[in-house]
C-alpha cells in the first residue's frame, strides 16, 4: 500500500514528491515501468499467456540474461533500450536481483549494460 | 521550402506546399483534379467457393479477424470451428457496461457501476470513413453506426508550459496558429524570401490565398478585430437588441502557441485516420464483436486456452484447456487460421517453420491505459457547449474525450478520462485500478475545475499490459522487423496462416485485422484447392 502511494505521488508535481529515505535506485524504475506487467510483488501472472515471475527467478543469477531481455525485449515485452538509460537498466536489474526472494551477489553496472546489451532497434512505427 | 532543383515550381507543387502547411482544402482540390486518392485496399467481400467436400478449418481466436475468417470460410463450404480464450466474442473489440465484472492479470477485479446504456471502450473506439472493410461488414451484420466526434473546436487544450497552465479553446488556438503562419509567410514573400521559389504571378496568388486562409487584414497582419474573431470567437458574441453588437477577442501571442506545441495538435486532426467523417457503433464498440459473434454462433468454443499447435500428419491439431472444467482437449482440422496475438503465440508450442517462429518472437506489444469516468451530469454540454470531441493535455492522461453518443440528453455520461501513451502507460498500469481512476480524475479536473471531481460518480480502468487475452495493445513493428519478418509472418506455413492487426500495415486498427483476415483466407483457400 505504501508503495502504491509512492507511485501515485510520482504523478504529482515535483514539489509534492516526497522522497523516501535512500531507497534502492532501481526501485523507482521497477515501480514506474516493470510493475505494469510483472506486478508489484514481481510474481507475474497467467492468462491466455503468461507474464514471467521475477520473484525467485533463477534466470537472474547471471546479469547478462536480464540485460539481454530488458535491452532487446522478449515476446510481448518491448525493448527498453532508448526509453531507459543504461544506468536505469542496471539499477532496476540490480534491484530485482536482491529483492522478491532473489539474493544474487554482484553489482550490475551501466558499463555491463553497454557491454552486453542489445542495441536499440530504433524508433517504432507507432 | 519547395525543392524543384532550380526551375520554377508548378502550380501543383505550390499547392502541395500549402497543403503541408495547413491549407488542406487547396491540396484536396489539387488531388481531386487527378482523380481520388485511394484510401483502402478493400475490393468487396472475397468470392470464395468450392471448398473440397469435407475440408475443415480451425480458427484460433474469436476477435474480428478470426470471426470474419470463420464466416467467409464457412460460406465457401468449409467445416469451421473456432477456439476462443474469453467467454465472449470480439477480442479487443469490447465495451464495458454497468454490471460487468472485469478481472485483469494480477487478480484485481472491477465491478462496472455505469448507468444503463453507458460504457467504456477499452480498445478501439472510432472508425475512419475509409475503413471500408469494417464499414461493409457493419452494414452487412446490422451494426448501427453514429458519428464519432474527433475534432471539436470548443474542446480544450491544456499545456502546463503555456498560457500559465490554463486550458484554452482549440478554436482560438487553431485560428491563431493559421493566422500567424499566414502572416509570416506573407512577410517572407514581401521580404523576397520566396522569390527564388515562386514566379511573381504565383506570389501574388499565394498572398491573396493567405489573406483569406489566415484572415489577414489589409496590411497582411493577423490582428485583433471582428474579422479574426469570426473564426476564433468573440469576447462578447453577436446577439439581438441593444447589445447585439459583438466585441472582438484578442489573439494569443505566437510564442505561446509555439510553447504549447499547437502545430502538432493541429496536425493530429489532419491525419488520414482522424479525418471527418468518423463513426462509432450505437451503444458501444463491442456491438461489432457481438454482431460478428452472431454470424458465427454455434461455431465458437469459448473458454478455450490453446496450449499447443501441431501440424504433423496432414492436419492441424490444437491442444487446449477447457477453462470451465480444467480438462485438456484437442481440436483437429485440415487447416488453421491463427489470430492469437503474437506475444501470446510466442509462448505457445507451435509446430511451424523456424522463420515463422522467429517472426512471431520478433514483434513486441505496445501498452496503453484507458479510464472511463462516469459523471452524474453532462456538465461539459450543459455549461460549456462541448459536444463530443477531445480535450488534450501534456499530462500523462494525454486527453479526455466526451461521449459522442447520447448527446444533449439528460443524465449521466461517461468521459474517456485517460488514453495514455509511452512511459505514462507503464506508470498508470502499475497502479491498482482504483488508483488509476483517482489519478485520472485528478489530472482531468484541470479542464473543468469545480465540476469534474464534483460530478464524478464511478469509474473503471483498463491497462492493456494486464489484459489476460492479449498481454498488450498491438503489435509494434519497426522498419527493421518489417523487412526481416513481415512477409514470413503473413505467408501460409504448410497448413497454418496467421491473421490479425499484427499481420497488416494498419496496425492497431480493426480494419487492419479484417483486411489481414481476408487476404489470409484467400491464400489459404487457394492452397487448399491446389493441395
Amino acid at each position: 500500500m505504501k508503495k502504491t502511494l509512492l507511485l501515485a505521488l510520482a504523478f504529482a508535481a515535483p514539489a509534492f514528491a516526497a522522497e523516501p529515505a535512500a531507497p534502492h535506485p532501481g526501485e523507482k524504475v521497477y515501480r514506474e515501468v516493470c510493475q505494469a506487467c510483472h506486478m508489484a510483488d514481481a510474481k507475474g501472472a497467467v492468462g491466455a499467456g503468461r507474464i514471467t515471475a521475477l520473484a525467485g527467478n533463477a534466470n537472474l543469477a547471471y546479469p547478462e540474461y536480464p540485460i539481454g531481455v530488458v535491452t532487446g525485449g522478449k515476446g510481448p515485452m518491448p525493448w527498453f533500450r532508448g526509453s531507459l538509460t543504461d544506468q536505469q537498466i542496471a539499477d532496476v536489474i540490480g534491484y530485482v536481483r536482491v529483492n522478491f526472494g532473489n539474493k544474487y551477489k554482484g553489482k550490475v553496472t551501466a558499463a555491463m549494460v553497454a557491454e552486453s546489451g542489445v542495441a536499440s532497434p530504433g524508433r517504432d512505427e507507432r | 521550402m519547395i525543392d524543384t532543383g532550380g526551375r520554377a515550381p508548378t502550380r501543383r507543387e505550390v499547392l502541395h506546399a500549402i497543403g503541408v502547411m495547413g491549407g488542406a482544402s487547396l491540396l484536396y482540390q489539387a488531388m481531386e483534379s487527378m482523380g481520388h486518392a485511394a484510401e483502402t485496399q478493400f475490393k468487396g467481400p472475397p468470392q470464395l467457393s468450392g471448398a473440397r467436400p469435407g475440408a475443415s478449418v480451425l480458427v484460433l481466436g474469436a476477435g474480428l479477424a478470426g470471426m470474419l475468417a470463420a464466416h467467409e470460410l464457412r460460406n465457401a463450404g468449409y467445416k469451421v470451428e473456432i477456439l476462443e480464450y474469453n467467454n465472449r466474442p470480439g477480442g479487443r473489440n469490447w465495451s464495458l457496461y454497468g454490471g460487468d465484472t472485469y478481472t485483469e492479470l494480477g487478480g484485481a477485479s472491477q465491478q462496472v457501476g455505469f448507468a444503463k446504456g453507458n460504457y467504456l471502450n477499452p480498445g478501439p473506439w472510432r472508425i475512419p470513413y475509409h475503413h471500408r472493410t469494417l464499414l461493409h461488414y457493419c452494414k452487412a451484420f446490422g451494426v448501427a453506426l453514429e458519428p464519432f466526434i474527433q475534432l471539436n473546436h470548443q474542446a480544450l487544450v491544456h499545456n502546463s508550459k503555456a498560457f500559465g497552465g490554463k486550458p484554452q479553446r482549440y478554436r482560438e488556438l487553431a485560428a491563431d496558429w493559421d493566422g500567424n503562419v499566414a502572416e509570416l509567410l506573407a512577410k517572407a514573400i514581401d521580404n523576397k524570401g520566396l522569390d527564388s521559389e515562386l514566379r511573381a504571378e504565383d506570389r501574388d496568388k499565394l498572398k491573396e490565398a493567405l489573406r483569406d486562409w489566415g484572415l489577414l487584414d489589409k496590411n497582411m497582419r493577423y490582428s485583433k478585430g471582428l474579422r479574426t474573431s469570426r473564426r476564433r470567437g468573440y469576447d462578447r458574441p453577436m446577439g439581438g437588441g441593444v447589445d447585439g453588437a459583438p466585441i472582438a477577442s484578442t489573439p494569443f501571442k505566437f510564442g505561446d502557441l509555439l510553447d504549447a506545441n499547437i502545430g502538432d495538435l493541429v496536425a493530429q486532426h489532419m491525419e488520414n485516420q482522424h479525418q471527418t467523417t468518423m463513426f462509432q457503433p450505437v451503444g458501444g464498440m463491442g456491438m461489432i464483436g457481438k454482431a460478428f459473434g452472431k454470424q458465427v454462433e454455434g461455431l465458437v468454443r469459448y473458454g478455450a486456452k490453446v496450449t499447443k499447435i501441431d501440424q504433423s500428419g496432414g492436419a492441424v491439431t490444437a491442444t487446449y484447456t477447457d477453462l470451465a472444467s480444467g480438462q485438456t482437449r484437442t481440436a483437429k482440422a485440415d487447416y488453421c487460421v491463427c489470430t492469437i496475438p503474437l506475444g501470446i503465440l510466442s509462448q505457445i508450442e507451435l509446430d511451424a517453420s523456424a522463420g515463422l517462429l522467429a517472426a512471431i518472437a520478433a514483434v513486441p506489444y505496445s501498452n496503453s491505459v484507458k479510464v472511463g469516468l462516469e459523471m452524474k451530469t453532462r456538465f461539459w454540454e450543459d455549461d460549456e457547449a462541448i459536444y463530443g470531441g477531445i480535450s488534450y493535455t501534456d499530462q500523462p492522461i494525454s486527453q479526455i474525450s466526451y461521449p459522442s453518443g447520447g448527446m444533449h440528453s439528460a443524465g449521466p455520461g461517461v468521459i474517456l478520462g485517460a488514453y495514455t501513451f509511452g512511459p505514462a502507460s507503464y506508470r498508470f498500469a502499475g497502479l491498482p485500478p482504483e488508483e488509476r481512476v483517482r489519478v485520472a480524475l485528478e489530472m482531468g479536473s484541470v479542464f473543468h475545475p469545480g465540476r469534474y471531481k464534483e460530478n464524478f460518480s464511478n469509474g473503471v480502468a483498463v491497462a492493456w499490459s494486464r489484459v489476460p487475452f492479449t498481454l498488450g495493445c498491438c503489435a509494434q513493428w519497426n522498419e527493421t522487423t518489417r523487412k526481416e519478418h513481415y512477409q514470413t509472418l503473413c505467408a501460409v506455413d504448410d497448413r497454418i496462416v496467421l491473421a490479425g492487426e499484427h499481420a497488416s500495415y494498419i496496425g492497431c486498427w480493426m480494419e487492419g485485422a479484417l483486411l489481414s483476415s481476408l487476404d489470409a483466407i484467400t491464400r489459404l483457400h487457394k492452397r487448399a484447392l491446389e493441395a
